[in-house]
Order: C-alpha cells, then sequence, then structure tokens
C-alpha cells in the first residue's frame, strides 16, 4: 500500500513538472508521438508503478537512444520512423456490438472455418455475451481454482504493483534490459502483459491458455511476460489465437521471460496470426520479439511450441538457456509465409550445464512470394560435457517464386558435445497433389492435408484443443497458394 | 447403359501425341482388359481417364455415363464414382492412412451432397472393409504409403477402391511387383465389386491377372492405338504368341 500511496504522490509532483502537460489531462487517450523521457515517465506513471519500475524503465530508455536497428535478419522492410509512432494509448473502451450479425462477415466466415465455438466467437469479436457464457464468472471459476493452488496469474502491470518483489527479482534477468534494441525498447515502453507464478512443487491446475483465450484481452503493442515456475513446478502456457487479429499499430516488439527453477518445467505454446497484409503485400503487422528461457535449476525443462502464419514480417528467436545440469530445451516450430510476408525466425540453445540436452524441429513453409529463414543457434560451452542437440529442419515450398533458407550456426567448445543437423528441403509433388484430386480431395484440402503431415511432429506438441484449430489454420493460411 | 464411351481419342504429353486415335465403349457390368507393351500408351490412357495435368486431349472425346468427362476436374470425377487405382501410388509423410482415408471418403461424400461420416463411423467402416482384404490395423496407423510393399501399397488402392464403390474402376497394372499370393489377394477384391452398376477397365501388361480377374473384352494396344480386340481367349492367344506376334498379325 506504501508502494501505491508513493506513486500516487509522485505522479501529482510530476504533473507540475512536466512542461508538456499532458500528464494531468486525466482523459487524455494517447501520449504524443516519438519517444523521450517524459514519455517513458508518463507510461509509468499512467500505471501507477513504483519508483524502481519507472528507474528501470529510464535505464532502458536511455539504452536504446544508443543502439542501433539490427539489420543482419533476411527481412526488408521501408525504415521505421520511430520519432512518429505513439507509444502510450489508453486502453480503448471498445465499443460492445448487440449481436454477430454485426461483425464483419468475413471474420465470421473464418472463425467458422477454423470451428470456433460460438460462445468464444462473440467473445473474440467483442460480442456481449449471454449469462450463460460470460466470461466473467468463466473466469472466476479459473481464478479461484489457480489461487487454490497457489498459482499467481495477472496483468503484469498488476503483478508490479501486488507483487513487486518477485517482478523485481526476475524481471530482465533472463532477457538483460540491453539484450537487443527491440528487447530494450520494450523495456523503456512495454504497455502490459502476463505474469506467472507457479509455486514450488505445484502442478498448475489448467492449461493456461484455457483461461487466456476466454479472456483474449487486447494484446498490447509492446507486450512483456514473465513466467516463473518455482521448484519442481510445471505449467503450461497458450499465448495467442488462432482467430485472426488485426491491430493499427504496425510495429511489434514483445518480450517474452521463462524462468524454470529446479526440477521445474515450462511449457510455451504461441499461435501467431497476425494481420500479414494483403496478397500485393500492403499492410501487415511487423512483429519483432524476444522469447528466452532460463533453465535455471537443475533438471529443469523449458519446451517451446510456435505456429506463425500472421504477419508480414516475423523476426523471433525463441531460446533456451540451459544453465542447469541435466537441463531441457525444445522448440518446435511451424513458420508458414504466403503471398508477401517474411519470417525469420529459429532458436537459441546455450547449453552451459553438463548433461544438457535440446531438441529442434523446424518448420517452414513458403508459398506465393514468401521469403522463410531458419536461423538458429546451437552453443555449447566448455563446462557442458555431455551436451546433445538435435536439430531437424525441413522447408517445404509451394510454387516457383517462393524461398526457403537455413542458417544453422553451431559453436561447440567442448569435445563430448554431440550436435546433429539435419535438413530437407521439398516442394509439394505434383504426383502427391494428383493422388489426393483423383481420391476426390479437392486442391486446397489436399495442400491442407500435405502441409499438416509436413508439420504433423509440431503440431503434436500443441495443446490438445488447440492443435485441431491450428490444423485447420495451416490450411486457412495456403488458402490460394496453389493455382 | 453405357458407362465409358471414348470415341477417336488424341492424347498429347508435353507437345508429343501419345494417344492416336482410340475407341472404346464399355457398358455397365462390364469387365475390359488393356493389355500391350510399355510405352504403347496404356498409362497415358488411365491418367487421361482420371484427368491428371499434362494430358492434353488433342481430338476425340471421353463420355462417362453421358457427361462430358473432360469437363470435370479430378475430384470431381472422384465423386462421381471414377476410381483409378495407380500402378505407382504415392507417399504422402506424416499423413496417417486412416486420416487420408477420411478426408477422401468426405470429400466425395460432401461433393455429392450427402452428410459427411465421423470419425467414429469411418473408423469402423474401414477396419471391416480392412478386414476382408488382410490389411493390418497397424498399416492403417502408418503415414499414406510411407515405407509400404510395392503389395501393401497395391492392397491400400484395393482397399480404397472397396471403400469408395465407384462405378467405373480402372486399374493400372494392378498386378505388377505383386507376387501370386498377393495377387489373388487382389483379385479376390476386385472380384468381389464386380456387379450389374459397376464397370472395369483392368490394364495389364501380362495375362496372368486376367486368370483372376477374368474380362469381358480385351483390347490390345500398340503405339497409341488399340490394334487387336476380343474376348477372353485373346489374352490367352497374346500370351502365346507375345505383342511381336500379333502386331505382325494385325499388320
Amino acid at each position: 500500500m506504501a508502494a501505491i500511496q508513493e506513486t500516487r504522490e509522485r505522479v501529482a509532483s510530476l504533473g507540475e513538472k512536466y512542461k508538456y502537460g499532458f500528464v494531468t489531462d486525466i482523459e487524455m487517450e494517447r501520449a504524443p508521438r516519438g519517444l523521450n523521457e517524459d514519455v517513458v515517465r508518463l507510461i509509468s506513471a499512467k500505471k501507477g508503478e513504483p519508483e524502481w519500475m519507472l528507474e528501470w524503465r529510464l535505464g532502458a530508455y536511455r539504452r536504446w537512444r544508443e543502439m542501433r536497428e539490427p539489420n543482419w535478419a533476411r527481412v526488408h522492410y521501408p525504415k521505421i520512423n520511430y520519432e512518429s509512432a505513439y507509444y502510450y494509448a489508453a486502453p480503448k473502451s471498445s465499443t460492445k456490438l448487440n449481436s454477430l450479425d454485426e461483425v464483419d462477415p468475413k471474420l465470421l466466415e473464418t472463425y467458422e472455418k477454423l470451428g470456433i465455438p460460438l460462445h468464444e466467437q462473440k467473445l473474440l469479436s467483442n460480442v456481449a455475451v449471454d449469462a450463460v457464457f460470460d466470461s466473467v464468472s468463466v473466469a472466476t471459476t479459473f481464478k479461484a481454482k489457480l489461487a487454490e493452488a497457489g498459482v499467481i496469474f495477472c496483468p503484469i502491470s498488476e503483478a508490479i504493483r501486488d507483487h513487486g518483489d518477485l517482478v523485481r527479482k526476475y524481471l530482465g534477468s533472463v532477457v538483460p534490459v540491453s539484450d537487443n534494441f527491440f528487447a530494450t525498447l520494450n523495456s523503456a515502453v512495454f504497455s502490459d502483459g502476463s505474469f506467472v507464478y507457479v509455486p514450488k512443487g505445484v502442478r498448475c491446475p489448467m492449461e493456461l491458455s484455457t483461461y487466456f483465450r476466454i479472456n483474449a484481452s487486447e494484446t498490447g503493442q509492446f507486450e512483456r511476460t514473465l513466467i516463473i515456475a518455482d521448484e519442481g513446478s510445471h505449467v503450461s502456457y497458450l499465448e495467442g489465437c488462432t482467430a485472426p487479429k488485426r491491430d493499427e499499430n504496425q510495429l511489434h516488439a514483445a518480450v517474452v521471460e521463462l524462468v524454470a527453477l529446479e526440477g521445474a518445467e515450462i511449457k510455451y505454446s504461441t499461435v501467431q496470426n497476425w494481420y500479414p497484409g494483403d496478397e500485393e503485400g500492403r499492410g501487415g503487422i511487423y512483429n519483432f520479439v524476444t522469447k528466452r528461457g532460463d533453465c535455471r535449476g537443475h533438471r529443469s525443462k523449458i519446451s517451446w511450441t510456435q505456429v506463425e502464419t500472421g504477419s508480414a514480417i516475423t523476426w523471433k528467436y525463441p531460446s533456451c538457456i540451459l544453465r542447469g545440469d541435466d537441463t531441457v530445451g525444445e522448440f518446435y516450430s511451424i513458420a508458414i509465409a504466403n503471398h508477401y510476408q517474411q519470417a525469420d525466425t529459429g532458436t537459441k540453445m546455450m547449453h552451459l550445464g553438463r548433461n544438457t540436452r535440446s531438441r529442434i524441429v523446424s518448420k517452414g513453409i513458403s508459398a506465393g512470394k514468401a521469403q522463410n529463414t531458419y536461423r538458429g543457434l546451437v552453443s555449447v560451452h566448455p563446462r557442458a560435457a555431455n551436451a546433445r542437440n538435435h536439430t531437424q529442419c525441413d522447408s517445404l515450398l509451394i510454387g516457383k517464386e517462393c524461398g526457403a533458407h537455413t542458417v544453422p550456426y553451431i559453436e561447440s567448445r567442448n569435445p563430448t558435445a554431440r550436435i546433429e543437423h539435419e535438413a530437407t528441403t521439398s516442394k509439394i509433388a505434383d504426383d502427391q497433389l494428383f493422388y489426393c484430386n483423383s481420391r476426390g480431395i479437392g486442391q486446397e484440402e489436399a495442400v491442407a492435408l500435405i502441409v499438416n503431415g509436413f508439420c504433423r511432429e509440431v503440431l503434436q506438441q500443441l495443446p490438445m484443443e488447440f492443435a485441431v484449430e491450428a490444423q485447420k489454420l495451416v490450411g486457412i493460411s495456403l488458402e490460394g497458394s496453389v493455382g | 447403359m453405357s458407362m465409358l464411351e471414348i470415341l477417336d481419342l488424341h492424347v498429347a504429353v508435353q507437345g508429343r501425341e501419345i494417344l492416336k486415335g482410340i475407341n472404346l465403349s464399355i457398358a455397365a457390368g462390364e469387365v475390359h482388359a488393356v493389355m500391350g507393351p510399355n510405352g504403347s500408351g496404356k498409362s497415358t490412357l488411365s491418367y487421361t481417364l482420371a484427368g491428371r495435368e499434362g494430358y492434353a486431349i488433342t481430338g476425340g472425346r471421353i463420355l462417362y455415363r453421358g457427361d462430358d468427362l473432360a469437363a470435370l476436374a479430378p475430384e470431381e470425377r472422384a465423386a462421381k464414382g471414377l476410381f483409378l487405382a495407380l500402378q505407382y501410388p504415392v507417399e504422402i509423410p506424416g499423413v496417417t492412412t486412416m486420416n487420408f482415408l477420411k478426408a477422401a471418403l468426405n470429400a466425395q461424400r460432401r461433393a455429392r451432397g450427402e452428410k459427411e461420416l465421423d470419425a467414429i463411423s469411418v473408423l469402423r467402416l474401414v477396419r471391416a472393409t480392412a478386414e476382408t482384404l488382410k490389411v493390418p490395423e497397424e498399416m492403417l496407423r502408418r503415414a499414406l504409403n510411407v515405407g509400404f510393399s510395392g503389395g501393401e501399397k497395391k492392397r491400400l488402392e484395393i482397399l480404397q477402391m472397396a471403400l469408395f464403390k465407384p462405378l467405373l474402376s480402372i486399374l493400372d497394372e494392378t498386378d505388377s511387383g505383386l507376387d501370386i499370393d498377393a495377387l489373388k489377394l487382389v483379385a479376390d477384391g476386385v472380384n468381389a465389386l464386380r456387379a450389374p452398376d459397376r464397370s472395369m477397365l483392368v490394364i495389364t501388361h501380362y495375362q496372368r491377372l486376367l486368370n483372376h480377374i477374368v474380362p469381358d473384352r480385351v483390347h490390345v494396344m500398340a503405339d497409341g492405338r488399340f490394334v487387336a480386340e476380343g474376348g477372353k481367349e485373346l489374352a490367352h492367344e497374346l500370351e502365346a504368341k507375345g505383342y511381336a506376334g500379333l502386331a505382325k498379325d494385325a499388320a
């Protein structure tokens, strides 16, 4: 409580100091364009953050000023003008619609194809829901169940206020403030995100996906997620949604940090279906994400599974630091790029501890004029005796104008390490398509079937309820890819 | 009623004429055999009937139950009861055989405006059919044709035929690569489907299959044309004389 009081006073005092004077305007929707210390202060103040958090943000901002945007990825886009962007907008009080009749029929069509239940369609498209499926009551049930198990699951802004010690201990401990240009920017201006803490020995009683999905909150432009699994605990988290998402902000730079203490296990699954731009490559989200997990304790395990079908540009390398002995890191990825999409994605497996194991399965699918790059690093440090890695990198090409690229980096500084890398590139063969057609399966369904077969190993890693939708999503994202 | 009517059919592949004027008429309930040496155009005929891309009809026409076949996409032909058992069935990694069969069955049903079958019904139907063809359950769980032996692939083709219950089945060298036991199994499967409303076109290089699937008519193909026609005894004659001898007779 003291912290809150202190923050209030601080906001009040800031108001007087501000030359722009926008802090005093409570009804203000947006900070002015561009980024400076005042904007960072404003964000922190709006969130009611304690002093240490503000200092942390300001530190990040000052570092960011000194940094340059990276250009090593195989993605091309017009120069981003960071000075013309908005870095803070108050959560929109979106207007509720009265029925599904008011929703864009194209959106509904996609929901239908994905097989999303009716009441969830309403939630996703912001239609007021009836009492039976009231999201609030469902959420309350979940919340009670989680509280009983001692699991903390809340917006990170709330955690900063109510669980300050935990956040302060772990925030930035996996992705340091100055890690990279986009992560540093995120550290300065992050809007909100999720916080999860699973206490010692607790197996989280539900997939956090279920909860997340029902609460499908507006995802921010600069999302920040922190998940801590204490000793011997277990948690599975699903981010995102198979339903198509549109956002007015073109630039997205999220940071996700995972900490697994001794014997803990974190399974993190993502389905990303942001607006990819139109068929001519106009518009679409730029998605620059930093995701990293730290297997800090012995015998801990972190597993990433991602299905990336959206965004015009994807720049994303969910990684594992295998710090403890006998730790395990996994990365399962499906990246689909159609039309003019560009995806540069992969992982980093840093073997620091003894007997550490990692497994990488990457399935890249390119269609249209898209470019899809797998970029990965497997690094074995001198102390990491008996480290093992197996990497399998498969690319599938559909059509003649797309590209697939594989850039694996392998660094081994321990002679006992065993590292295997397998890579294949294939095309959907005409005879496979004809075989399906001759059995009554039409062109688009045949492509979806073949691609789903190609991705099966990864799809199997998804939580059950999402696996089916993800399969359909794979088909939908490739619609129109075969003439 | 006529099942298939082929009239002066010319087909070119990559600009080269392969079929040079084929005429064939198959009535409902009939089994016809097409024999001929390698490269005579037998497989071109089967692919053309199934609608494979790259097989251009440059002259003549094909009527399937009165419809112009050229106007139909391959999947539409399948839904209308045309089935091709391929000489070299294709592998599709990661797609289980059971899943593929379900997708195919339901795609055809959908196209015909019938209700789709749920997973349990498909499972029951496929299991029952698989049993009669001695296709082990384990095979249905493997990826389609991946790592299957030649015999297993051919049995799976016949399993599909038994499941789809096509009106016109084209068997393209289904006997190639089969030992005698597998051949009998396949032939039994085919014979079980013979019915007054179904027809079959059996394409083969050797006469031995026709001991097990006895045809009503035999056509001999050479260089893109039918050079001889007759009853089932023609197959035996061919076996004795060889294609060369027959071609000489025809000339």
